[in-house]
């Protein structure tokens, strides 16, 4: 820890060196260049990736109150389905049974048998 | 209820609930003042740095001396508002708009954070209120009415953070919320969600805010007010600052929506400027782009208020130092309960005072930055990147955050290892992420991220002909989930308090019979606060509680405050409301005191130096008598009541005006009493009129103490020749 300490100091009077030599604009650039270079892969992580909450979120937007998309998205999620998209899988559904967006999400918490198939890629 | 408010008419809580299944928002977004370039001329005076006045306000108490100017900053100011019941929250929000609020926080009730998904109905809560559809609905309806009684619109905010962000923001642009916190470092540090998971979820939620105009505050300030040294945290401050910055912009915000919550660090008796003021000038260097929301310290708050607001004054004197777009206001009770309503108020005054009195400050008096301000400032942003470099080096923000590199009490590059550690494999909602699938798509708007949607389509939302973003009335609304722990429960009780014609004080919510005494009692501090309790309790106070004991002296006694519960009703009808008194126009006082040819003596009587309220009655340029052709012999102060007499007589006075400020052992009133004896002994007393006035005095006490009219605090000069009037008309002279 304290060798680690002692380290960290060290590698801070370093770089306080040198950015003594930039001038007050050049260190604001600095800033914002490593700012933008930390968040680059969190944004990636972002723009790849999906959570329960988000796909909840979707089916919102779609016109499904909370309570229902709640289940709605357990549902998909324990299907599999979730990379697709819960909005996505609610579509199929829809068209699948005929019913609208709301319609087809009540069908799902009525019987998740209704997943099956949606994509054959994924449950062949 | 009509659909405008009336300053006379209480606002109608019911009326608010009805209809609410189809309400929408009338505009949504962000609103910033209306500031002329010019400056803004009121009353006496030219301000510098000041917004258009509202419509229907209340001014600092002083304003009475200035016309009732009521000089608005040109900064959207914040009051927080947290009872747990959002009908309660209403009404105060009305006040705070009165007052000069308009930007309203309505602060989440305990643990909402970690719900996974939205509440909906109206259950109370604690610390807070349940953020819910409905609450949102009606609390929105209420401000679109608020704002259009002051006459500026006013920016409703909250909280989009937790596991259920993304909801959350969608639940806000529908609801034409103006205004959220988001910042996904919040939830990985204090709330403890998986850190993966809460900047995934992030993104979505910016997304979201910025489709709808959503003003965004980060969560930075939270390290002040955890960190042992709130001050020496100030590089890591600006990392978390710049990290969500960057993030928001990434995410699809416009960096005019993205404020910074910043807090001066420090807090007196600390010299408090040495820290903050480089601080806040090498913040407002690195994010000129950004907007500043300051917010004042909560960290060092206790429980007497005085103090809270004496650091907030000069807070927001840095604001103004600096650069402030929103001025945050901390209800000055923070330190010792929820806050009341009248502390929202209060923390309102806070601003707008300091800011009136220092309006154009900048005009004046401009920062030394050739002086040690200079190197203070050039040092913490070398910290700054140093720590960002540090961060990098180390393997980018995830790893800096198992690694304990934020919110240590140290200033950086010192540690003291007790930094908030999270493990990326730990933590609320670990594990919940899934990849997205090449063919992966979401049919709605304002989404982020891979979206595959079908070629040939204008909209994402276009397979489901519109989403609730595009039509509001595809919006599912669900009223109550549990109607036992409902407003309209609640409402019910408080119906009487309401509606009913009885009343109770109250500091929360209606009816809750809360009062504060204050009180200094000869003990030490052992003994004081005990003693308090008691009394409360004998005066038939419920739960009586002291709330604040202030040493004066180790054994001759205490400053102690303590609430309790008033558990009795008054019926307004059984109260006896003195008339207001009717003033007659003033052409009609200047021909009768013309005339009449009305002259009267005047002074300060019992041993009293006080002059200025008497001169303030007497002298026109005050707006005193002499303005309605009254002429007077003043006789100066400390004059005994026989010379007063005398002079009536010899300059054929029709009237004796006494002023009596000092009021210990009831002097004002023996003085008083004494004047009219006096009279009545030598024969005059039909001949003259007998007016008293002072700090102590009201208009009751004329018929006890046998004078024609007696004033106190806020008498004009018209009141005075008015009361004149009316006796003389009375006895036949005019």
């Amino acid at each position: 820890m304290t060798d680690e300490s002692q380290a960290r100091k060290e590698r801070f009077a370093r770089r306080q060196a040198e950015l003594a030599r930039m001038s007050d604009d050049q260190l604001k650039e600095r800033f914002w260049q490593l700012c933008n270079q930390v968040v680059e892969p969190i944004v990636d992580l972002a723009r790849t990736h999906t959570s329960p909450s988000i796909e909840r979120s979707v089916l919102l937007r779609m016109g499904v109150d909370s309570v229902s998309s709640h289940g709605v998205v357990d549902r998909i999620f324990e299907a599999g389905l979730l990379p697709k998209g819960a909005g996505n899988v609610l579509l199929r559904v829809a068209e699948r049974t005929g019913k609208d967006v709301r319609g087809a999400a009540a069908a799902i918490l009525e019987n998740p048998g209704v997943l099956k198939n949606l994509f054959q890629s994924v449950n062949a | 209820m009509s659909e405008h408010l009336e300053p006379n008419v209480k606002l109608d809580v019911e009326h608010i609930l009805e209809g609410l299944e189809t309400y929408h928002p009338p505009r949504k977004g962000w609103t910033w003042r209306d500031v002329p370039t010019e400056g803004v001329n009121m009353g006496p005076f030219h301000y510098r740095d000041m917004s258009k006045p509202l419509k229907n306000s209340i001014g600092l108490p002083a304003s009475k001396y200035f016309d009732h100017i009521d000089p608005q900053p040109s900064c959207v100011v914040t009051t927080e508002i947290a009872s747990g019941r959002f009908e309660d929250d209403i009404r105060r929000m009305r006040m705070a708009a009165w007052h000069g609020a308009d930007h309203i926080m309505v602060i989440r009730t305990t643990g909402q954070s970690h719900i996974d998904g939205l509440l909906e109905g109206t259950p109370e809560g604690i610390g807070g209120v349940p953020i819910t559809r409905k609450q949102i609905r009606a609390s929105r309806k209420a401000c679109d009415l608020i704002e259009e009684e002051v006459g500026r619109p006013i920016n409703f905010h909250s909280y989009v953070s937790g596991v259920a962000g993304p909801e959350v923001a969608v639940l806000f642009a529908e609801e034409g919320i103006n205004g959220a916190h988001q910042d996904p470092q919040y939830n990985v540090l204090y709330r403890n969600v998986n850190m993966y998971r809460s900047f995934v979820d992030a993104a979505e939620a910016k997304s979201v805010m910025a489709g709808a105009g959503i003003f965004q505050i980060d969560g930075a300030h939270n390290a002040n007010a955890t960190a042992k040294a709130g001050w020496l945290v100030m590089p890591e401050l600006m990392v978390q600052h710049g990290i969500n910055c960057a993030f928001s912009v990434a995410a699809g915000m416009d960096r005019s929506l993205i404020g910074l919550s910043t807090v001066p660090p420090n807090s007196p008796p600390a010299p408090k400027l040495w820290f903050d003021l480089p601080y806040a000038v090498a913040l407002r260097d690195f994010f000129s782009e950004y907007k500043m929301r300051a917010q004042q310290n909560t960290r060092y708050i206790e429980a007497d208020i005085e103090e809270a607001v004496r650091t907030h004054t000069v807070d927001t004197l840095i604001s103004m130092l600096t650069r402030a777009d929103i001025q945050s206001t901390i209800t000055p009770d923070e330190g010792r309960n929820v806050p009341w309503h009248y502390n929202n108020i209060r923390g309102v005054q806070t601003v707008k005072q300091t800011w009136a009195a220092l309006d154009g400050i900048k005009e004046l008096v401009t920062l030394n930055h050739d002086g040690p301000l200079g190197a203070m400032v050039r040092d913490l942003k070398e910290r700054a990147v140093a720590f960002l470099e540090e961060v990098v080096d180390q393997g980018g923000y995830f790893a800096a955050v198992e690694q304990g590199f934020f919110v240590d009490s140290a200033k950086y590059p010192e540690r003291n290892g007790d930094g908030i550690a999270r493990d990326g494999k730990g933590g609320v909602g670990a594990g919940s992420l899934v990849p997205r699938d090449p063919d992966y798509f979401a049919p709605v708007c304002s989404h982020f991220g891979h979206n595959h949607v079908p070629e040939g389509l204008d909209k994402p939302c276009a397979p489901i002909r519109g989403c609730t973003l595009c039509d509001p009335e595809k919006i599912a609304y669900i009223d109550e989930l549990d109607p036992e722990d409902s407003c309209a429960r609640r409402l019910e009780k408080t119906l009487p308090y309401r509606k009913g014609g009885l009343i109770r004080p109250e500091a929360e919510w209606a009816g809750d019979g809360t009062v504060l005494i204050q009180l200094f009692v000869p003990e030490n501090e052992d003994i004081a606060p005990v003693y308090a309790t008691e009394m409360a309790r004998k005066m038939g106070l419920a739960d009586p509680e002291v709330i604040n004991t202030m040493v004066l002296h180790p054994s001759e006694g205490c400053f102690v405050e303590v609430k309790g519960k008033v558990a009795f009703d008054i019926e307004r009808s059984s109260l006896k409301i003195p008339e207001k008194e009717i003033v007659l126009p003033e052409e009609v006082l200047r021909a009768a005191v013309k005339a009449t040819g009305l002259r009267v003596v005047a002074g300060t009587v019992g041993e009293d130096e006080h002059s200025v309220g008497l001169r303030e009655i007497l002298d026109i340029k005050h707006g005193g008598i002499e303005k309605y052709g009254v002429k007077y012999t003043y006789l100066g102060t400390s004059v005994p009541l026989s010379k007063l007499v005398d002079a009536a007589i010899e300059t054929g006075a029709q009237a004796i005006l006494i002023s009596t400020i000092i009021s210990h052992n009831d002097v004002h009133r023996a003085q008083m009493r004494k004047l009219a004896e006096l009279c009545r002994e030598k024969g005059i007393r039909d001949n003259l009129v007998l007016i008293a006035g002072g700090t102590q005095v009201n208009r009751e006490m004329a018929a006890e103490t046998g004078l024609d009219a007696t004033f106190g605090r806020g008498t004009k000069g018209i009141h005075v020749v008015n009361a004149m009037v009316k006796v003389l008309r009375a006895r036949g002279v005019v």
